[in-house]
């Protein structure tokens, strides 16, 4: 397919120059040659104009075609409907614009190229003209406004109601750990100063601190689906961002102090993985996978849907692979998972915050 | 205006000037003109090259590329690119293109060209301070083309070197004497466009010629002039933004750096916050966005209104919005911000500025239109790149309400969504004004014209392939592809993106090499073009009154007076004769006719 594209635009981009060749040796042909537009230039590119119309709708139609299936999935998260509810309305309106404006900016190019002996109106201004395009956005923009800033006001309150799970996603070159509260639910206080690599304190938890002992540290996250999760964030080195697409999630990772984000995951792993969209875009990558991994590339084994938190922000030369696996389960399977984990304290973990 | 009596009459003496003091050391406005035109071009084409390298790593990862090995050497071992050169091209890209390119190369050559030119004045108020800001300028861009040869690397940490990834040379080698050379080259970058721009804002307010009242203003002088003011209330926030990041680096100071434990080791900074460098970097860093599209917003609504044989539609709304937008791009900086965890709070407050903005770039959107419609649009090249802009700015200025939106940020936020929206909106858009100055005012500065038909190869090649590069990547960033990866294989998830990746670069690469038609075109013309006359686009505004040859103080003779706006296309008189019979153009120094009325417009 791809090779069919490049073919098509090559060969579009050889008449074009062939085109132009043409005009250009016929424009040779003159005793004088004018290096401003003549009739015939105004004509041509006048034609390219509204040639060039169909191209930019062209364009959309075949990105929308070909690549809506590239999209995320559905959102895995509570707040995640509405975000994409009001991206699609955002999109809308978008869209009726860049039509609209477009089809007026290269039609009129196109209806009212020059010609010798034509007049141009005289038309200098039409307060009401401005008055209108000056109060469409004005009350377009103050719709979307209030709802962005209605949607905002909720996801950033970040809150203990519902008995949130807190968990601690700890960022650093180039790899992500996340700590669970513990029986308790509560971080234990932690420092950089603290860390002591040698005692495997990784990410400089207090000692002394009781809330400590009990908290867990793993390098995948569960997440049990339905109950809130309070992220704090930290990093210990440079800035990074966890970046939870899925879940339409993100929040940067700051040196020095605690950022917070939170998110209710409604739907599990395995529920996704039973999503049409995404079981249509597994085939789609393994068939890919297959192919490279005949061709003796390595890392191509076949891939299975999983939640995924990236890093967003630069971060140094590993940043393109700085990763972590996020499993979303029902409470039950989250208890066995979590009772197969050690405390920082060195015990067994209990199923975590009884309910 | 006293400053400039003695110069009202033309000088019958004329210094000797040697070729250092005319073409190197030049106080003339044009030669200074020319001086950051060709500086920004040979930056821009190191600018342009290093994206097509990299667009080529994005979409073939990890293959191997003679042409890699042969400008890389040792950073693309057996011609595969390094993940560390990869960040250092994608930053030293955007750095270049930014500053070097879209601010100097565009606003420091059509300021410099057109200010004293439009109002009517001998040069620029200071023709010394001018002189010292090209060459400001220019130190600047050797100091940042030599980073790129060092053996750490140049720096790495993005076009915006957050720190502490731009602090810490531990954290990546590019943050090494590559960042040392970044800052100083950004500092004496800053202090050139200081100069300049107090140059052009007292040239502006002080040199008008009789008759030329701000409300007579061609609106490319408007954007210049306003332009000048975004950059000497923002760019010195960038300067001490540098100035202290300079002091964490070298001298164990805090400013931005707080319990930082890297590569086995705790360092003693304490107390320090990135994100007060965030907030100063973006305090200079969205304005820079307008400082590089006003320019070209005000070219282009002269070059249409020319081109168009029309008025501007809606002059004072013009300037009412050039006005608008830059004092709301001055409180908009917090929307690259929403998620740097800074208070929700101010998410709020920065969403709605900057919705607000939108505004007035809605209504000059509408107005471009409006100029064109019912026109006789000649089709000059520098037509083209002008309806181009249009097309370009309202492309990726609506997806600038997504982005703007604290909620909707958050998931496309740093995404390629992020990359396609800005690179169209302020990025090709710019670079249409710039090359759409480049071929109206070519004539202006070097009394050639330049070929027209290769000049609609050049621009039809490269509206197609913007379009072709930019809008399937919104694509990708809806996929949640980030920003500055080095390549997407890590993530079986973005295994089908390859296909549309491979789309854009090849529509990148023949962008690229659709622009050497223009270089081609542009060294050609200088030497062999045809010959231009005075006023070849037939255009009302001052530049076109002076000598194709360029003389010292521009008018031979008095300087002329101004008499009407620089809009005074197709104007009838109430029998629809043309105001000058026979000519549907009326300069500016032309008085009213009898029974012709000044409109207030």
């Amino acid at each position: 397919m791809i090779t069919v594209l490049t073919i098509t635009v090559l060969v579009l981009i050889a008449i074009a120059i062939w085109q132009m060749t043409k005009i250009f040796e016929l424009s040779q042909l003159r005793a004088t040659k004018n290096e401003t537009a003549t009739d015939k230039d105004n004509k041509v590119n006048g034609y390219l104009m509204f040639a060039f119309l169909v191209f930019i709708y062209g364009i959309t139609i075949f990105s929308f075609y070909k690549y809506t299936k590239v999209l995320l999935p559905e959102a895995g998260s509570a707040h995640g409907a509405e975000y994409d509810d009001l991206m699609l309305l955002t999109m809308a309106i978008i869209f009726f614009v860049q039509t609209i404006t477009q089809f007026l900016l290269h039609y009129f190019a196109y209806k009212y190229r020059g010609e010798k002996g034509k007049k141009a109106l005289f038309y200098a201004d039409n307060h009401k003209l401005e008055f209108i395009w000056t109060i469409i956005p004005v009350i377009v923009l103050a719709g979307l406004i209030l709802w962005g800033l209605y949607t905002w006001t909720n996801i950033m309150d970040i809150n203990d109601d519902d008995d949130p799970l807190i968990v601690e996603l700890y960022a650093q070159q180039f790899n992500w750990t996340a700590r669970y509260g513990g029986e308790d639910n509560v971080l234990g206080e932690a420092n950089v100063r603290l860390i002591d690599i040698d005692n495997a304190n990784v990410l400089g938890l207090d000692d002394s601190d009781p809330n400590a002992t009990d908290d867990v540290i793993v390098k995948e996250l569960h997440l049990p689906v339905g109950r809130k999760v309070n992220f704090h964030m930290r990093s210990q080195d440079v800035l990074h961002s966890a970046f939870m697409p899925h879940f339409r999630a993100q929040m940067n990772c700051v040196p020095g102090m605690i950022t917070q984000f939170s998110f209710t995951p409604i739907r599990t792993t395995a529920d996704m993985r039973l999503d049409p969209d995404v079981i249509d875009k597994v085939k789609r990558a393994n068939k890919i996978r297959a192919k490279k991994a005949a061709a003796g590339i390595p890392n191509n084994d076949p891939w299975e849907y999983d939640y995924i938190l990236l890093c967003n922000k630069i971060c140094g030369k590993s940043h393109y692979n700085m990763q972590m696996k996020i499993i979303v389960e029902t409470q039950e399977e989250y208890d066995k998972w979590m009772a197969s984990q050690k405390t920082f304290g060195g015990n067994t973990a209990t199923g975590v915050a009884i309910q | 205006m006293s400053g400039t009596h003695e110069h009202d009459d033309d000088h019958g003496h004329h210094h000797k000037e040697t070729f250092i003091t005319k073409y190197i050391f030049s106080m003339d406005h044009k030669m200074i003109a020319k001086q950051y035109l060709i500086t920004g071009l040979i930056m821009g084409f190191i600018g342009i090259a290093m994206s097509l390298l990299f667009r080529m790593q994005l979409a073939w990862p990890g293959e191997s590329f003679p042409i890699f090995e042969a400008l890389l050497g040792k950073w693309a071992p057996g011609g595969v690119m390094d993940a560390d050169v990869y960040l250092a091209l994608v930053t030293m890209h955007g750095t270049i293109m930014v500053f070097f390119v879209l601010t100097a190369g565009l606003s420091g050559t059509f300021s410099n060209l057109l200010i004293p030119l439009q109002i009517g004045a001998r040069d620029m108020a200071s023709g010394l301070l001018n002189m010292i800001s090209y060459w400001l300028f220019f130190t600047s861009a050797v100091i940042m083309v030599i980073s790129l040869f060092i053996e750490s690397g140049p720096a790495a940490a993005g076009w915006t070197v957050y720190p502490p990834l731009s602090a810490l040379p531990m954290a990546q080698s590019g943050s090494g004497l590559g960042m040392t050379l970044w800052l100083c080259s950004m500092a004496i970058f800053i202090a050139s466009s200081l100069l300049g721009s107090l140059n052009y804002i007292v040239t502006v307010i002080n040199l008008r010629t009789k008759g030329m009242s701000m409300t007579r203003l061609p609106l490319t002088t408007w954007a210049l002039f306003v332009t000048a003011i975004i950059g000497v209330v923002s760019f010195p926030v960038l300067f001490s933004a540098a100035l202290l990041l300079i002091m964490d680096r070298s001298f164990g100071t805090s400013f931005f750096l707080s319990d930082i434990f890297i590569q086995g080791e705790v360092l003693h900074y304490q107390g320090g916050s990135p994100v007060l460098y965030e907030h100063l970097f973006w305090f200079l860093g969205h304005p820079e966005v307008y400082i590089v599209i006003l320019p070209a917003m005000g070219m282009v609504s002269d070059i249409m209104s020319t081109n168009s044989r029309k008025p501007i539609f809606g002059y004072r709304a013009m300037i009412m919005s050039i006005l608008a937008i830059a004092f709301l791009s001055t409180i908009v900086w917090g929307h690259h911000m929403f998620i740097s965890g800074m208070n929700p709070f101010l998410g709020s407050v920065f969403t709605f500025t900057t919705l607000l903005i939108a505004i007035p770039s809605a209504v000059k959107a509408f107005n471009w239109i409006t100029t064109i419609w019912k026109g006789n649009l000649q089709m000059n090249v520098a037509m083209l790149f002008s309806i181009g802009f249009v097309s370009t700015f309202i492309s990726g200025g609506l997806t600038g309400i997504v982005l703007g939106d604290s909620t909707l940020d958050i998931n496309v936020h740093d995404t390629y969504f992020v990359i396609a929206h800005f690179h169209l909106v302020m990025g090709i858009s710019a670079l249409y004004g710039l090359l759409a100055g480049v071929y109206h005012w070519f004539p202006k500065m070097f009394g050639k014209m330049m070929n027209k038909n290769l000049g609609y190869v050049h621009f039809w090649i490269t509206a197609v392939c913007a379009y072709g590069v930019f809008f399937p990547m919104h694509f990708v960033g809806m996929a949640g592809v980030p920003r500055r990866y080095y390549e997407n294989t890590a993530f079986p998830m973005f295994d089908e993106l390859t296909d549309l990746n491979i789309l854009i670069t090849v529509f990148a690469l023949i962008a690229g090499a659709a622009q050497l038609i223009f270089v081609g075109n542009f060294i050609y013309s200088i030497f062999y073009g045809k010959k231009a006359e005075q006023n070849p686009w037939k255009a009302t505004t001052l530049e076109w009154t002076t000598p194709v040859e360029h003389i010292h103080g521009n008018w031979p003779g008095a300087l002329p007076e101004v008499h009407r706006w620089a809009y005074d296309y197709s104007k009838t008189n109430e029998n629809g004769e043309y105001v000058l019979p026979g000519q549907d153009f009326v300069p500016q120094t032309v008085p009213l006719q009898d029974g012709e009325e000044e409109l207030a417009h």
